[in-house]
């Protein structure tokens, strides 16, 4: 076992989520209950390193976990706690091969905790990055099927014992298709483990450094609010983001449509930005922003809700009537942005074939 | 009908008499420790006041502290048991593991995971087993537990389980107190099980403290029935307080902001209360306060209560006013209740907003000869720094670009001395007991939060049928039928559910219907 890395510590778990929720651009499911169940995981013994993208050789298998389901029932019917590692050894048994370590297929919301807890329970550790930087609705938004990965063998688990294995499917539309209509039959929560990957696939394919990137978001917030400091500059200049708008949300529509919350938000603009107008297009998560009318920040970047006051993010399912908003943007990793990964993740495969994707510069950091 | 409301505070119980809409006296007596001391001497106060005799009081309407102020002080809690049905579900995580430690040792920390729960869509996740319960209630027994909060997966979208599980532990504990989280909370399952649980731990107090303001009013020689008002501003009668006294603890904002409300005749507006030393701002909907949407901490725990989305800012009559390098700082700092010595118009040293009121003129108040020498534009730009966070938290509670009153309560209120932020500014006569008049005129509500399936039943349907619900909840709890009306509706799509799953909140308020 590597001794690269560090080890999780009960004091990175608040942060972890806080950086995972911020980068889940308004979706992902909040990733509180996840904290909590990590943390009972580490108080009683267990242990979980998180290892760089070079620490295991390139015939070491990788295990792709999180949850699938609404998350409203994520947030009602908590896990028993085994879902993602029981599919993930249905998997490894299918495929014939051991997994070596964890990866988390997004580590916006609620599933960047999910391989941490998969890996505590199957005593192994977790690589520090994730298949998006982020958050997106469907399975195979991911820069592992992106570039080629398989989707089967894969498995889903309920909290019953219930393990459902697919043993060939074509690729991950279809996974995503089979596997939602399982989750939905186990009652829209179950635990889910894709594919294994080597790791030779994994250091191209992942986006590197999410795990510490979301725990230094999370420490950068805790920081700035317990010195009163104003949080969303913190984080804008901490993450080489950019602020885009300030304003007080005057309208939220939000209507489903083929399983998800598509609708808009509208804003007024505050402070700097008295006296323009804003529009959020929202799946799940944020999809564009409309700045007097013109897109200036659009899939697959991230487009971010942050409190104004408190910098606490904020998802679509809260967004409200009146709530004083900061939309901050980061530009999405490069793998995310080929001309190969915005067929699945660009403008265009949400619904917006008339704008082109413009990519977000990253802003100078200041630590 | 004459009523008094009553509002037992940190600092003050307010009591007002009122014959219909019409404030006939108020009065402001000390809180006492025991606190029915206090709310006696306001009630004979008042009596007086009014020149009623207490046998022309019809009810009496109570707002209180007196719960919140036994979580958040860990005291007079009892010993309660936890239990949870939704085995294998939610293994993953005891009862009361976000808790406090202090608080859950207070209440002894024992929690039971049982099988039971349903799925979102009302499917059960597993059968109740009876043993497994009995099992559970021997060992409750023998640890001399007398109080049970019963909290089961999903049990908003279906409660049959917590009910049987409810009958299952009263028949084999007789005479324990029984809470079913579906009667608490809402959706979200850690919040609604602590919103349980602290009503659980409160029972014993329940039992005293209604015996107690029972007896307050009995000594008065009042003979109508009493009422506590809840969270959202509606009552609850004594029976249902003494069952669920953790719906008292958002009352006393609420009261305010309800007050306010009706002293200036307006139902949508901004309400600020101008304390010693902050300011709670709130907004008004067809009179009732603007819930909070996110969870809300009690004593450190998390919960989903109803409770107003009130905020809070360091402005206040007994605030701070320091000039650094030319520009004016107001508060957070205060005097508090010391301004009666500290302040420079009553001969002490520290210079206070209410010092700067004084001596721009505007109020009489204690010795203006003291503030003489502020020159006019320190006057000016102090009252320029003041209504500027008066606008910004006006601001930051809007709910559209349509212009709304803002009524200005307590104490503080002389610092405001025109419209805020082009909106108009209603101080209301009785302005200091608004609390006990919001207590007063409080209704009586149903409420309903159920997750509906659209595509099997239709968006229409399924708001009739949550109207209907909630207005047969607002009957059985005491409401007039023909003056109840739905005050509040909202549907959100939840994303990842199929059948077009929404869910769907109503609220329906009546006036009370007293026979």
């Amino acid at each position: 076992m590597s001794d690269k890395g560090y080890l999780l510590k009960e004091s990175d778990l608040l942060p972890l989520s806080i950086g995972a929720a911020l980068l889940g651009t308004g979706g992902g499911g909040n990733p509180y209950v996840g904290m909590l169940r990590a943390r009972e995981l580490i108080r009683k013994g267990a242990e979980v390193r998180v290892l760089p993208l070079d620490a295991l050789p390139d015939d070491a298998w990788v295990g792709e976990v999180g949850g699938i389901g609404a998350p409203v029932v994520g947030v009602e019917k908590i896990e028993e706690g085994g879902e993602c590692y029981r599919a993930m050894r249905a998997v490894e048994e299918a495929a014939g091969v051991r997994i070596s370590a964890t990866i988390s297929a997004e580590i916006g919301g609620s599933n960047a905790l999910e391989p941490v807890i998969a890996a505590a329970y199957a005593g192994l550790p977790v690589i520090d990055g994730d298949g998006m930087g982020r958050a997106f609705p469907e399975v195979q938004m991911t820069t592992f099927f992106i570039y080629g990965a398989k989707a089967a063998p894969a498995a889903i688990a309920d909290e019953k014992g219930n393990v459902v294995v697919f043993k060939e499917v074509i690729d991950m539309f279809w996974l995503e298709t089979f596997a939602r209509g399982v989750s939905v039959n186990m009652g829209a929560a179950a635990g889910l483990a894709i594919a294994p990957m080597s790791m030779e696939f994994v250091r191209r394919a992942a986006i590197p450094g999410t795990v510490t990137q979301a725990l230094s978001i999370g420490h950068t917030v805790l920081d700035a609010r317990q010195k009163r400091q104003n949080v969303v500059e913190r984080v804008v200049a901490s993450t080489g983001g950019k602020l885009f708008f300030t304003g007080k949300v005057t309208d939220v529509r939000r209507e489903l449509v083929g399983g998800f919350a598509r609708g808009h938000a509208h804003l007024t603009g505050v402070g700097d930005w008295a006296g323009s107008e804003a529009r959020i297009a929202i799946q799940n998560e944020n999809l564009v922003l409309w700045v007097d009318n013109v897109p200036v920040i659009m899939v697959p970047d991230l487009i971010i809700n942050l409190e104004l006051d408190t910098g606490e993010p904020i998802t679509t399912e809260v967004l409200r009537y009146g709530q004083r908003i900061a939309v901050i943007g980061l530009p999405v990793h490069d793998l995310m942005k080929t001309p190969k990964a915005l067929e699945i993740v660009g403008p265009k495969a949400f619904g917006y074939p008339e704008l082109t994707f413009n990519p977000l510069q990253p802003q100078p950091v200041v630590a | 009908m004459i009523r008094i409301g009553i509002d037992v505070g940190g600092t003050n119980t307010d009591a007002v008499v009122m014959d219909g809409a019409t404030v006939i006296a108020g009065v402001k007596a000390a809180t006492t420790g025991d606190v029915m001391t206090g709310v006696v001497n306001a009630l004979k106060a008042v009596l007086e006041a009014s020149k009623m005799d207490a046998s022309a009081i019809d009810v009496v309407m109570i707002g209180t502290t007196h719960f919140t102020n036994a979580v958040v002080q860990r005291r007079d809690l009892a010993k309660t048991a936890a239990v949870r049905l939704g085995l294998p579900a939610t293994a993953s995580l005891p009862p009361m593991v976000d808790w406090p430690e202090d608080l859950k040792a207070a209440i002894g920390g024992t929690g039971y995971l049982a099988h039971g729960g349903n799925e979102f869509d009302g499917r059960v996740i597993s059968p109740l087993d009876e043993k497994e319960l009995l099992g559970i209630a021997e060992d409750i027994k023998a640890k001399g537990i007398n109080t049970i909060a019963i909290t089961s997966v999903f049990s908003p979208v279906t409660g049959e389980f917590e009910k049987q599980a409810g009958e299952i532990f009263a028949r084999a504990l007789p005479g324990v107190h029984i809470t079913l989280s579906s009667d608490i909370g809402r959706i979200g399952l850690l919040e609604r099980e602590n919103a349980a649980i602290m009503n659980a731990c409160l029972r014993d107090l329940s039992r005293h403290v209604i015996e107690a303001f029972r007896k307050a009013i009995t000594e008065t020689g009042i003979k109508g029935r009493f009422y506590l008002t809840q969270n959202d501003g509606t009552l609850m009668d004594a029976a249902f307080a003494e069952k669920f006294p953790v719906l008292t603890f958002a009352s006393g904002p609420t009261n305010s902001m309800r007050g306010a409300a009706f002293l200036s005749g307006v139902a949508d507006a901004i309400v600020v209360d101008i304390g010693g030393t902050t300011s709670d701002v709130g907004s008004l909907h067809k009179g009732f306060p603007r819930q909070a949407t996110v969870a809300v901490e009690v004593g450190g725990v998390r919960t989903n209560f109803r409770m107003p989305d009130v905020f809070s800012i360091g402005l206040g009559g007994g605030s701070h006013v320091v000039e650094t390098g030319g520009a004016i700082k107001v508060g957070p700092t205060s005097v508090g209740y010391r301004i009666v010595t500290e302040a420079l118009i009553f001969g002490g040293s520290t210079l206070t907003t209410s010092d700067v009121v004084v001596a721009s003129g505007r109020y009489e108040l204690g010795d203006k000869s003291k503030v003489a020498h502020l020159t006019p534009a320190f006057i000016a730009s102090t009252q320029t720094r003041i209504m500027s966070m008066l606008e910004d938290c006006v601001e930051r509670s809007r709910l559209s670009p349509e212009p709304l009153p803002v009524i200005v309560v307590g104490g503080g209120s002389i610092l405001v001395d025109g419209p805020i932020g082009g909106l108009e500014v209603i101080k209301p006569n009785h302005f200091a007991v608004a609390n006990a008049v919001g207590a007063a005129i409080a209704q009586v509500s149903g409420e309903v939060d159920r997750v509906y399936a659209l595509a099997e039943i239709g968006r229409d349907q399924a708001l009739a049928d949550a109207k209907e619900r909630a207005t047969e909840a607002a009957v059985s709890a005491g409401a007039l039928r023909s003056s109840i009306e739905i005050v509040d509706v909202e549907d959100v799509p939840l994303a990842y559910l199929p059948g077009n799953a929404t869910r769907v909140r109503v609220k329906a308020v009546g006036e009370l219907h007293v026979g």
